[in-house]
């Protein structure tokens, strides 16, 4: 199979590859994924807590070479938006940058899970030590 | 040293150049139908595929008149199976075949229950070989055949196919051996492993593609099948058809080949293997091979690089050609079969490569992948999440997964 020359750029290249400290109260940490299905993400969101913007993003995949450039495209995708505009990437729009084939989609939904879980664990926290007000 | 490097030497073998020699005047000159027995044109064409049967038995220790060509292996192995069931079906509907075996077996097999045979699938151990009790136990007076492959293409461990064949005999049940992997490569000998059906075939052993044979026993056995191709009875009313004689003739020659080669190139090739195996264990952790390292074929290594996924790892070595265990790699979205079966869990299906060494790979060629693949593995472990999580300490068998 061959691959996009944008899947290709990211696996060569991977942006923001990397960890943030998980009990960070401004991180929010998503895990989406299962070794045994050959595909896990870690994605990692911090979060400005005053405006609610996300200054940075890291991951690290165990994957396909379209898992890999899912997460870190859509680590790219991440920064500068508000952790609600961060809700509203859609699979579709890594699907179309990265010219991936139907049977990589799921690597995408895989991405977009991850971008889910990650600001939903920075939300729990950020609710639990009481600075809901930025959410 | 030439890129892309080749080390995919099971899915298929470049034609020897020798063989090429041998085939090119039936391709040109002597294009005769070996079952014209009126002109020159056929009886050289005949005399051409007489020697190509001559040379493959020799190989295994056959004689030549048990050799029937056919298309390839796949259509050995149809034509052993069916053909046994089909004509010893008033003894029984009883076939014993392995979990590990080529999709030609298995499929055939299926397709075969669905007929009202009954099939028993041994499993294996985490060595990749079948359980000789549980073969015994699995023996009824019911049973027709067992079907066990010589070697695996994936893994490449050796059944015990003497004791097989032992048990097979004293129970008076036909054995039928997938050799596609071993012939050429290990001695095998059909009467020392008492094997009454042998499937060979042709591109696994530098010979041509679409050419294939199977071994039949004649005497002590006298093995019959039904034919699976009706059409002129060529092959002992076997296997119809006009026989490929350029094809064979190649075949024959590659035999010759791999017999007269195999005592100095498969020690050759054991030695190039142990030496990728030690770089990859020395420089690498959670490194971990697939099968038992025992009784294998020389020219085999699979190996599973944890916390690395294999298509990614395939696509960082992309001027190596070798293949994967990842379900990302296969048609099906399906780790490999072969690997689950050892029951060392998806994970290290995902993250396995098989190495086929073969007749060109040079140390030169394995350094260059060895070093390779220690640099991609590294890079990708940095960026495994798995991999930080074992690092930390972390049991990932108690991680909860959100599996999708």
């Amino acid at each position: 199979m061959a691959y996009s020359e944008k899947v290709l750029d990211h696996y060569n290249n991977p942006r923001n590859v990397g960890a943030f400290d998980k009990t960070d109260p401004n991180v929010g940490t998503g895990m989406v994924g299962a070794p045994e299905c050959g595909d896990v993400m870690k994605l990692q969101v911090k979060v400005n807590p005053i405006s609610g913007i996300i200054e940075d993003a890291k991951f690290k995949t165990f994957g396909c070479g379209s898992a890999i450039a899912s997460s870190s495209l859509a680590t790219e995708m991440l920064k500068g938006k508000t952790v609600d505009e961060a809700l509203q990437i859609k699979n579709t729009e890594l699907v179309n940058e990265l010219a991936l084939p139907p049977v990589k989609i799921h690597c995408s939904v895989l991405a977009e899970d991850a971008i889910k879980a990650a600001i939903t664990d920075y939300k729990k926290k950020a609710v639990s030590a009481g600075v809901a007000q930025a959410v | 040293m030439k890129l892309p490097i080749y080390m995919d030497y099971h899915a298929t073998t470049p034609v020897d150049p020798r063989v090429l020699d041998v085939m090119m005047p039936y391709l040109t000159d002597r294009f005769g139908n070996a079952a014209s027995r009126n002109h020159s044109f056929g009886w050289e064409a005949e005399e051409a595929v007489e020697k190509a049967r001559k040379q493959i038995a020799s190989l295994i220790g056959a004689t030549a008149k048990e050799i029937v060509f056919t298309s390839g292996a796949t259509e050995s192995n149809n034509l052993a199976i069916k053909g046994v069931a089909e004509m010893y079906a008033e003894r029984g509907n009883h076939i014993i075949t392995a979990a590990t075996e080529h999709k030609a077996t298995l499929d055939t097999c299926k397709r075969l229950e669905k007929n009202g045979y009954r099939i028993s699938y041994l499993p294996v151990t985490a060595s990749g070989l079948i359980d000789l009790d549980m073969l015994k136990e699995s023996i009824t007076d019911k049973t027709i055949l067992i079907s066990i492959m010589y070697a695996n293409n994936e893994i490449g461990v050796i059944q015990p196919v003497a004791e097989i064949g032992r048990m097979a005999k004293e129970r008076g049940v036909l054995f039928h051996t997938d050799a596609v992997q071993a012939t050429g490569k290990v001695p095998v000998n059909v009467i020392q492993d008492n094997v009454d059906l042998l499937s060979i075939s042709g591109h696994k052993l530098y010979g041509p593609k679409g050419v294939g044979a199977l071994y039949v026993r004649r005497r002590n056995p006298r093995v019959q099948l039904t034919a699976q191709i009706d059409g002129g009875g060529h092959e002992r009313g076997m296997r119809s058809g006009t026989l490929n004689v350029p094809a064979i003739a190649g075949l024959g020659e590659a035999c010759e080949l791999c017999q007269k080669e195999m005592p100095v190139e498969s020690v050759r090739l054991g030695a190039l293997r142990d030496r990728l195996k030690d770089k990859l264990t020395a420089n690498l952790d959670e490194v971990y091979i697939n099968g038992t390292m025992e009784t294998r074929l020389p020219n085999n290594l699979n190996i599973s690089f944890a916390y690395v996924e294999g298509e990614s790892l395939l696509m960082g070595i992309n001027d190596i050609a070798v293949s994967s265990g990842s379900a990302c790699t296969s048609a099906t979205l399906e780790p490999s079969y072969v690997l689950k079966a050892l029951g060392a869990g998806d994970d290290i299906a995902h993250s396995s490569i098989r190495f086929g060494l073969g007749r060109f790979s040079t140390q030169e060629e394995v350094d260059y992948v060895a070093d390779k693949v220690i640099d991609v593995v590294r890079k990708l472990r940095d960026l495994s999440p798995l991999y930080e999580m074992f690092k930390e300490g972390v049991d990932l068998s108690k991680v909860e997964w959100t599996a999708h």
